[in-house]
This record gives structure tokens, sequence and C-alpha cells, in this order.
């Protein structure tokens, strides 16, 4: 199968989207974003086509007499499975890069020996956490193996260094983590490991099905075939892409949300580091846009700081910010400012709850004035990026835009951080149909 | 989107004669002011917009130009060490950088950007009070000099044209206040034949310089009328105007503009020349001077050549007529002072802006926003607005600085500019 695919490498997770010659999407894939580029963009691909071959699998399973929603059950469970399989992989991966980090550094952290039985302990530990981690229904901090094994590595160095012995130290130990990590993630899945996964996977479901089994061999079996690709965000000048492949991310952005949601006229990407207010036609193309120039302020990172400095893992904090009865007012969208006017609040007594509502109503207002600077905000709107799985975030954007623009539609899908990729797949499709056209 | 194509290092290439001409201009001058003590010349402090510089030269004066001074500090990197002595002197970050670096270059010992030191002023003379922050800069160097200063006010052409009364109100200004005070630092008469001689050489190089401007209406532009206008409104709007070497500057600029056209050459850029016009721009906005060649260089690789700038009439506006006038000495003068692009209300702004996107068949409008400079960016996102809604073209807006390389976010005004320019690309082929 030949497929076109967009990269959007942001300042926090790299996104990539597959789609097929019509422009139809087949896969998607996101990772975390990190110091090898390449590294990020391989990986998220990969990813992407994992997400192709589930479809496929999906595809598959159709027309054989089995019931929908067993069939989707168990695509469902597989992939959960083939997740724990490739944290395993991954696991045992991490054990070489550590034994090597121990070799190399180990000697001037001091107490080789007393690491390298602590690591064989930390790994073992972690060996036997994957079917609890990837157990249907399970929070997990992150997806990212880095957030993920990182979190388990640390507690249970923590563990291991409270009560076990004074001369191991915790640090040396998160020290060796540090340098493995990069090891790990430097590494991209191998084309055969799909297979491999999903087959170890399919075994281990409560109900084995053979016309899974064979779904998965068939699906497997399909050769996929790059035939254009196009990169976008902030790390773009770096993608392993010629110059003439590479869009703004805005040009993206204002594509991706016109083909999520053809009425879109103004469209609000709030990212890691960058805000962006666009305005496009009925075509998807961008008419006009602004983005935050001088200062990062009010946007995702903020989210990050905040999360933080009050202890909280990203994704907590918009459910927290929801319970709030009375948002406090936080003036301050200097991220550093708002963490100082954070711990004054909660020294005052205010609600946690309470603050982290103002908090977040304090970077929708720094992208209101944003998007008045833009042109304003048109039916519909869409809202795309990180931020916009943050539902005090919705909420407080809903509210804003109501009581200035008055009611309108307001988009927001559940896949809104791939917007940007999603684009830029599109732009390598026409590109492959310009080329096509052209031989 | 084509692949840009880097263009060939200019290396093996001599400088044109006017810029040896403008170099050697300059250096001279600063030689002069350097030896002002020893030589007894007096000299005046003055401002680019809507200066009086034939009035000064037809006195023997000789023109000092603050901005000019921080413009250079800023081209040669020393700005920043400058604005950091200025701010640890009290002066607060949101202050004009422009009078920071001014301010801390004075206390530097007052070095010009040939090496050699600035002469103090004999007189501060104010002919465009447009600009608040210049009233204010004044205020601090008379209190540094304690020399005499002369503030003319300048009325705002609120309704976009120069009435009768403005005239008469500036030219008495000039008449009553600003001569006599001349007289008294220079120690000789008003000569009114002199000045008019002065003023006709101004009128022969802003011919030149209009021609020279407008050959950007040609495709390819053989000049970039942004960054490679600021050389070429040097002279004008410096100390030069109304000099015979100003008129030899522009006439051997023309001649050389002339060729270029003739064998239909892009402009050169810091790279070398542009083999390829691929985005024709409208610039409104002053450009960024600490990082001038790598901006510069940014719009450069991607094909992109200012067609006109507003940024060069920020002296005077010449391009819809206005010629320094010898009949009329003292009222060509006070038209000058209040015809300057900043003292122009919004509306004539949009005017200028709408005919500069129609005349020279321009791809889109682009601000640059200065921090420093709010007699430009006051209004400018609704002048951008404007523009676009009259003249359905793409418009795109970038934040910068004069000379505080703090405000100078390479990656993100790249960023805007690469969006930008693909935006007019996309706009352009309906698609990709």
């Amino acid at each position: 199968m030949q497929y076109c695919v967009g990269i959007d490498l942001g300042s926090t997770t790299t996104k990539a989207i597959v789609v097929d010659e019509q422009g139809k999407v087949l896969g998607r894939g996101i990772t975390n974003s990190r110091s090898n580029y390449d590294a990020a963009c391989a990986v998220a691909v990969s990813e992407a086509l994992h997400d192709a071959r589930f479809a496929q699998i999906a595809g598959e399973l159709e027309g054989r007499g089995i019931d929908a929603d067993r069939r989707a059950a168990w695509v469902l469970d597989l992939e959960r499975g083939f997740r724990e399989q490739q944290y395993r992989a991954q696991l045992a991966h991490l054990d070489g890069a550590l034994q090597r980090a121990l070799r190399e550094h180990g000697r001037e952290r001091g107490h080789e020996a007393e690491l390298e039985t602590a690591l064989a302990t930390i790994l073992a530990r972690m060996a036997a956490e994957p079917r609890e981690l990837f157990a249907a229904g399970a929070n997990r901090k992150s997806d990212f193996f880095r957030d993920l094994a990182g979190s388990r590595y640390t507690e249970h160095a923590g563990m291991l260094t409270r009560v076990k012995s004074e001369t191991l130290s915790f640090d040396a130990l998160v020290g060796l983590f540090d340098k493995a990590i990069l090891d790990v993630e430097a590494k991209v899945a191998a084309r055969s490991d799909f297979a491999e996964h999903a087959q170890r996977a399919a075994h281990e479901l409560l109900e084995r099905s053979r016309e899974l089994e064979q779904a998965i061999e068939r699906a497997a079996a399909v050769p996929m075939e790059e035939v254009s690709s196009v990169g976008t965000g902030y790390g773009r000048a770096r993608l392993p892409f010629p110059r003439s492949r590479i869009r703004s991310e805005i040009l993206c952005h204002g594509l991706g949300a016109h083909v999520m949601f053809p009425g879109t006229r103004t469209v609000l990407d709030i990212g890691g580091q960058d805000t962006k207010a666009i305005q496009i036609d009925a075509a998807g193309i961008v008419t006009s846009f602004q983005m935050n120039d001088r200062c990062a302020a009010g946007c995702g990172r903020y989210l990050g700081y905040i999360a933080d400095e009050m202890n909280l893992g990203l994704h907590e904090l918009g459910p927290m910010a929801c319970k709030s009865t009375r948002a406090v007012r936080i003036n301050s969208t200097c991220t550093v400012f708002a963490g100082a006017e954070l711990r004054e609040r909660l020294s005052l007594g205010e609600r946690r709850e309470d603050i982290l509502a103002g908090l977040h109503r304090a970077i929708i207002l720094r992208a209101m004035s944003l998007l008045s600077r833009s042109g304003g905000v048109r039916s519909e709107f869409t809202f795309t990026g990180g931020v916009a799985r943050n539902l005090a975030a919705v909420g407080a954007l809903r509210k804003l835009v109501h009581e200035n623009y008055g009611e309108m539609t307001i988009n927001i899908s559940p896949e809104s951080i791939y917007t940007g990729a999603l684009g830029a797949a599109l732009f390598a499709c026409r590109e492959w149909s310009h080329r096509e056209l052209a031989a | 989107m084509s692949v840009s194509t880097k263009n060939p290092p200019l290396a093996a290439t001599a400088k044109d004669d006017s810029q040896v001409r403008q170099k050697q201009m300059i250096a001279a001058h600063y030689a002069r002011l350097a030896r002002a003590s020893e030589s007894g010349e007096k000299n005046v402090y003055t401002f680019v917009p809507g200066n009086l510089t034939e009035l000064l030269r037809s006195f023997d004066l000789l023109p000092v130009l603050p901005e000019i001074n921080a413009l250079q500090s800023g081209m040669r990197g020393k700005s920043a060490e400058y604005i950091a002595l200025a701010e640890k002197l009290g002066h607060s970050e949101d202050v004009c950088t422009y009078v920071k670096c001014d301010i801390g270059m004075l206390k530097s010992g007052n070095v010009g950007p040939t090496g050699e030191r600035l002469p103090s002023p004999d007189l501060l003379l104010l002919s465009y009070t447009g600009c608040f922050t210049f009233m204010k800069w004044f205020e601090l160097l008379k209190q540094e000099y304690q020399c005499p200063v002369v503030m003319l006010h300048v009325p705002y052409q609120a309704e976009g044209r120069i009435t009768d009364s403005m005239r008469a109100y500036v030219t008495a200004q000039i008449r009553q206040k600003l001569i006599p005070a001349l007289e008294q630092v220079a120690g000789r008469k008003y000569d009114e034949d002199r000045l008019k001689e002065c003023l006709a050489r101004s009128a022969q190089a802003e011919e030149d310089l209009v021609w020279v401007l407008q050959s950007a209406k040609n495709r390819p532009s053989p000049i970039d009328a942004w960054f490679g206008a600021v050389y070429y409104v040097g002279p004008i709007f410096s100390a030069f105007r109304g000099t015979p070497e100003a008129v030899e500057y522009y006439r051997a600029l023309r001649v050389e503009i002339q060729e270029r056209l003739t064998k239909k050459l892009g402009p050169v850029t810091p790279d070398g020349m542009m083999t390829e016009e691929k985005y024709r721009l409208v610039i409104e906005g002053p450009p960024n001077w600490t990082s001038f060649r790598e901006f510069w260089r940014m719009f450069a690789e991607e094909g992109a050549v200012a067609v006109a700038s507003t940024y060069t009439k920020v002296g005077g506006m010449y391009d819809f007529g206005f010629r320094h006038d010898p009949e009329r000495p003292l009222e060509t003068m006070a038209e000058y002072c209040m015809g300057c692009y900043t003292n122009l209300d919004l509306s004539t702004r949009v005017g200028i802006l709408t005919r500069y996107m129609q005349e020279y068949e321009a791809d889109g409008l682009l601000v640059n926003s200065v921090k420093s400079c709010n007699s430009f960016s006051a209004g400018q996102l609704a002048m951008l607005r404007e523009v676009e809604s009259r003249t359905g073209r793409p418009v795109g807006f970038i934040e910068s600085d004069l000379v505080d390389p703090r405000y100078f976010s390479a990656s993100n005004i790249k960023n805007r500019l690469e969006s930008f320019l693909q935006m007019i690309a996309q706009k352009r082929g309906g698609a990709a």
C-alpha cells in the first residue's frame, strides 16, 4: 500500500499521520520529542504505521461473520497487549543500555557492585509490572516510554535508596537512567516488530482466536510504501526532508482544521511553546495569522510548569480546575510569576481547584488577545493543539468566546493534537498527485 | 513551493561606486566632526524626520544625527552594552532603545561609528515633535551638555494635508526662533541665497532618489527597497542633503541602478545577487539593526524582495511629488518638517500602503512592528487589516526592535516570515 506521511515535530511531542492517495487517514502516531529529531520522526511514523496496521486488522476481520462488538473488543485488547509487548521490548533494551551506562560511568560514581545489584532489583521489579500497567482501564502517567518507565524507575530507585543503604545514591541511579534512556529513545522499531509483538499479544489474549491471528498475518504482510512526505512544526528545519517538503505550521494547522471541520474559519492552536490564531477561507487557505512572539507565556509549557509546581501530572490539571466553584483572578501570564502567584494564593488558603481555574482562564485570556489581533473569532471556530484536550481550558475558552463574540460553533476534535500533522500529510498527498500528473 | 536556490557569493565583486562614495562621505564627515574642537566648526544635533539640513549647511553648521549613531552602534554590535549602561543609569527597559543606546554611547566617551570622538553639541535642534520621545531625549542631552535647545512645534497632519495656517505656523517658528538661534551659534547672518542653493541641490538629489526607489516597479526589481534602500536614503536623510556630494552620490547611484535595470539584474543581498524574485513585498516599519544582515538573509534566501517600504520615507516623503523648492525656502522646509511619514494620519498611511501594493504589484504587505517606536507601531494592526481588505492580498506581522538585541528572536521571526511567504504561495497556487 502506498501512503503519504505528514510529520509535526513539536517542542513537546512529535506527531505523524499517514494517509492514502485520496487523503484518507490510515493511521496516527505520537511520541515525545527528543534531542534526536530523526529518531523522534521515525518513531512517530512507525507508530502511525502500527495504527494503520490495526485498522487493516479490523478491516480484515470484517465480513467473516464475527459480531461487530466482539471484533472491536478483540482489536482494542490486541492494541493494549501490543503496547505491553512494546513496553517489554523497550524494557529489555533499557536493561542493556543501563548495563552499558554502568560500565562506562559506574566507576566514577563509586560503589559499582552495589549499583549493579540495585539495577538488577529495579529492573526485576519493573519487569513484573507491564501486565498491570497495561491492563484494561489502567491509569498510566503517560504513554511515552521515557515518562512511564522513568516514573517507575525513579519510584523503585527511591524505595531502594531509602531503606537499603546509605552508600547507594539515588542520584547515581537516576544518572544512569538519564544516560540509558537516550540510547533507548534513539532506537526505532524494526518493521518485523509489529507482527512479532502483535502475534505475541494475540497469544496472550483471554479469548484466543485463529481469525485474529490470520488477520494479523495478512495485515502485517501488506507492503507499505512511502511515496511522499511533508514536515512541519518547530523542529521542521531539522526534519530529514528536502526544503521543498517543509511547510509552516500555520498552513498545516489551517488545512488540518479545515479537513477536520470544513466550516472552520478561525483556528486557535495552543501548543507547547507557541499559540497561533489563524484565519482561513472556505478552501482552508490561510488569510491571516498571529503568533505569540516576544514571550511564550500562556502556552502549553505554562501548564507543565504549574503541574510541576503543584506536583501533579499535566493531565490532572484540567479535571481538578473543573471542580472549581469560584475561579481566582490570576493576572500574570508570565510563567514564572504565575508560579509565584500560585504559591502565594495557596499560602493565603485559596483552594487549589480555584487557583487552577484562574490559571486556565489567564492562558485563554492571552489567546483571546491573539485571536482579536488576527481578525477576531468567526464561526466555525476550531480549537486545536495539546491544550485543547484540557477540559478546563476548553471551558474557559467557550465562556470567553461567548462573552466576546456571541453564540457560535466551536469544534474540538479528540484528535486535535494531530491537526498540524494532518495538514502536512494532505500537503504531501497533493505534492504526490502533482508529481503523478507531471509524470 | 519551489526549492530556494542559494545565491552565489559575491566576494569577487568590487563595491559599487556609490557605496565607495557614501563610505568616503561618511568618513570625511565624522573626521570633520572629530576635528571640530580644533577647527572651530560648530555642530548641531538634530533628528532624521523632517530635519532642516539645508538650513544648517547654509550656516556651515555640521549636523549630528543621534538616531543614526544609535543604529550604527546597533549594526556594530555595541548597542547591547550601551543600553545596559543606560539602564544602569536609571532608564527603564520600556524606553526607546535608540535613546538608551545614545545615552550609553555618550557615557562611554561619545565615540562615533568611525571610532572617533563626537563633539559636544553647540545646539540641539528638534524640528519634528511628532515623536514625543525626541523631546525627552533632547531634554536628557540638554542636562548633559548644558547647551541651547530649539524645539519647533510641528503640527500633526491629522487630516492628511498641510493647511496654510499649519505652514505659516511652522514657517514663523523657523524665521523667528530658529534662524536667530542659528545666527548666534554660527556667528554669522542668515544668507537666503546660500540656503536656496542648498535647496536646489536637495531637489536634484531627491529627483534621483525617487527614480531609484521607483525602479522597484520593474520585474525583477533591481533594488531591495527596504534593506538595500536604507543605504540609499542614508545621505539624504542625514548630514548631506543640500550638499554637492549628495547630488553626485545620487547621480552615481541612479546610473548604477539604471545599469542593473538594463541588464535585468535583481538586487544585491548579503549573500550576493538575488537570482530569482519569488515574492514582492511592501514593508511597513523600520528594520532591526542588531541582526540586520541575518534578517535580510531570511528574506533573500526565500527570494523575497521589498519593492516599497515606508521606513525609507521616515525622513521625508518625496515619491508623491514633494521636492524642496528654492523659491519658497522657509515654507518648503516647513512642509518638509510636516511631511515625514510618521507625521501622517493613519488613513493617509493606509492610502500610501495601498498605493504601494498596487503600483509596485506587490504580493503582500509585511509589518515589522518594533518595540521601541510607537510613532510607527501605534495603529499598525488596524492599518494592516484595512490594507488587506482594500487589496485582498496577504498581510503579515512580525515583531522585533531597533537596537536592543534582546528583542530579536531569530527563530520566531523566521517562523513567521516563512509562514507568511508560504501563505502567499498558497494563495497564489490555490492549494500547494
